[in-house]
């Protein structure tokens, strides 16, 4: 027994990169239908059920972490994780630091959120989340940008009128402008990033081709279309 | 899921307000909300008696007569409370945990020949992380924790540290003189003489320190840790119907009242908690509530 430990030690030694025997799944928890946590604690949503699909496909054996979304990126970079699964736009400035799988969603538009029709999303205030790309958008749009650290919180500045409107995935939005009476989606919806994919490490190239073997397969059998469609979460493939 | 703590809580729609309530208030989410509160008690309890440690052996450096000991004592004492706190735990945990790591690295995997640091990314071997990727996700957590309780012992213990320096100076230059004339080494001195009598004049400095470190805790959520406020604003978030049994509007303001009152029962426990001590540790003491002590037993 001592020594098929230590023969399997020495493989994955010689291995280079050693096999994960856990692959760790960062994700915020706080975007529905997205990632949210359901009323046992549990991380739930459609990124829930794409991830634990994923592993299943790619023989991985999976953990969910729960982590802000400003430190993100940082995290995973500093190994605390593996991947992000966490609704995150596939851009350039993000595949600079990280790599992404293919897209799981196509890309979609996002759109804005507001008490009234006649809001000026050009030259008003606009709320956003930080370090997404509607923040980015809003700053080169012309509007002045106001920045919080939940999606959550976005659209209480909304409610409260610290700012005309909000910017966020439409997917996000509708199902609570559809409970809220005094919310409505206001002007034209923009196209954003290039779909949704999951952020790996930029040396954990093994990892990202299971990764992209396992959606590519919920893509060919329609299973990933199935699951969209289920949480309402794009438009499908 | 986890079954609901009331058999009625199967369709909370068609519950009266006292009984949705008793159900949403049991619910798995909130009890990870109160799991938080023992979350931050501990981390007080544990964090409060090794930052004092810190603090302690950080002032016995700065008054040191050995210089490289001073200058260490003075330094840390320096640097730690000039750098903002949130930089600090922004960037000494993440600096810490790969220390760590680059240490178990260096140490169980000799072989290794890929560098550690590739781009961004911080590489070591599977065998070298830290808890391991296998281990379960309390360990993780745990150790979260842990590298909490260091951060925030480093940090509290350097403020700890210039409270302790100053009480040691304030102590009345005559009781030492006096101790040294009954043929005290600076050893005895410094134990039997002046640290039991320098609480006094540095208890009002630590229980400032224990008051700013009881509202500390949000920083936890920096490191990973879910501590209350994370769970007051991912609660007290406007819910819809599709995501949950039990939707409701934004209660926040709500959830944040409670804190507040939780918070203020801290501090007020914490007062009556202090007081006592204070007068505990002014009895026999050269001081005016020294005096007053001595007054109210004679009379």
């Amino acid at each position: 027994m001592k020594n098929l430990i230590l023969t399997t030690a020495a493989l994955a030694l010689t291995a280079g990169i050693a096999m994960a025997d856990t692959v760790r799944m960062g994700t915020e928890g706080a975007y529905a239908p997205w990632n949210f946590i359901n009323d046992a604690g549990e991380i739930d949503g459609f990124e829930r059920e794409l991830g634990d699909e994923l592993c299943k496909r790619a023989n991985l054996e999976c953990e969910w972490v729960k982590n802000d979304w400003d430190s993100i990126i940082p995290n995973l970079v500093s190994g605390n994780y593996d991947v992000i699964i966490a609704g995150m736009s596939i851009t350039d400035e993000r595949d600079e630091v990280i790599d992404f799988t293919q897209n799981y969603t196509p890309p979609d538009p996002s759109a804005y959120v507001a008490m009234s029709d006649d809001v000026d999303v050009t030259s008003g205030v606009v709320a956003a989340q930080t370090g997404t790309i509607q923040a980015g958008y809003i700053a080169e749009s012309g509007a002045t940008l106001v920045e919080f650290s939940s999606p959550d919180e976005t659209l209480a500045a909304v409610r409260n009128g610290e700012a005309d409107a909000v910017l966020a995935d439409k997917s996000f939005l509708a199902p609570i402008v559809e409970e809220d009476g005094d919310l409505r989606f206001v002007a034209d919806e923009v196209p954003l990033g290039g779909g949704v994919g999951m952020g790996v490490r930029e040396s954990d190239a093994e990892l990202k081709e299971k990764f992209n073997a396992a959606i590519q397969s919920m893509k060919d059998d329609g299973s990933l279309n199935t699951l969209i469609s289920k949480w309402e979460v794009s438009s499908t493939f | 899921m986890r079954p609901a703590i009331f058999s009625f809580c199967s369709d909370p729609d068609v519950l009266d307000t006292f009984r949705w309530f008793s159900c949403y208030l049991t619910n798995g989410v909130h009890w990870s909300f109160y799991l938080s509160f023992l979350k931050v008690l501990a981390l007080l309890a544990v964090t409060a008696p090794v930052a004092l440690g810190f603090g302690f052996a950080g002032a016995m450096a700065a008054r040191s007569h050995f210089p490289p000991l001073s200058w260490l004592g003075k330094g840390y004492i320096a640097v730690v409370r000039g750098v903002p706190d949130i930089a600090f735990f922004m960037f000494f945990v993440i600096a810490l945990d790969q220390a760590f790591e680059w240490t178990r690295h260096k140490i169980l995997c000799p072989d290794w020949t890929d560098p550690i640091r590739q781009g961004n990314d911080f590489l070591v071997c599977q065998a070298a992380k830290l808890p391991l990727g296998s281990s379960p996700e309390w360990m993780h957590e745990t150790y979260g924790f842990f590298l909490a309780v260091i951060t925030f012992s480093i940090v509290f213990g350097a403020f700890a540290a210039n409270v302790l320096f100053g009480g040691m100076r304030a102590v009345p230059h005559a009781q030492l003189e006096t101790a040294e004339a009954y043929g005290m080494s600076r050893r005895q001195t410094f134990w039997r003489v002046l640290v039991p009598q320098m609480w006094v004049y540095a208890l009002p400095g630590l229980s400032n320190l224990w008051m700013v470190l009881i509202k500390a805790t949000p920083l936890l959520f920096l490191l990973g840790v879910e501590d209350i406020v994370y769970w007051a604003r991912e609660l007290g978030g406007t819910k819809t119907s599709k995501f949950t049994a039990y939707p409701h509007g934004d209660w926040r303001m709500w959830y944040f009242l409670f804190l507040l009152v939780f918070y203020l029962g801290m501090t007020r426990v914490s007062e009556i908690g202090l007081e006592k001590l204070m007068r505990r540790l002014a009895h026999g003491q050269a001081t005016s509530g020294g005096e007053l002590l001595r007054k109210e037993t004679t009379a």
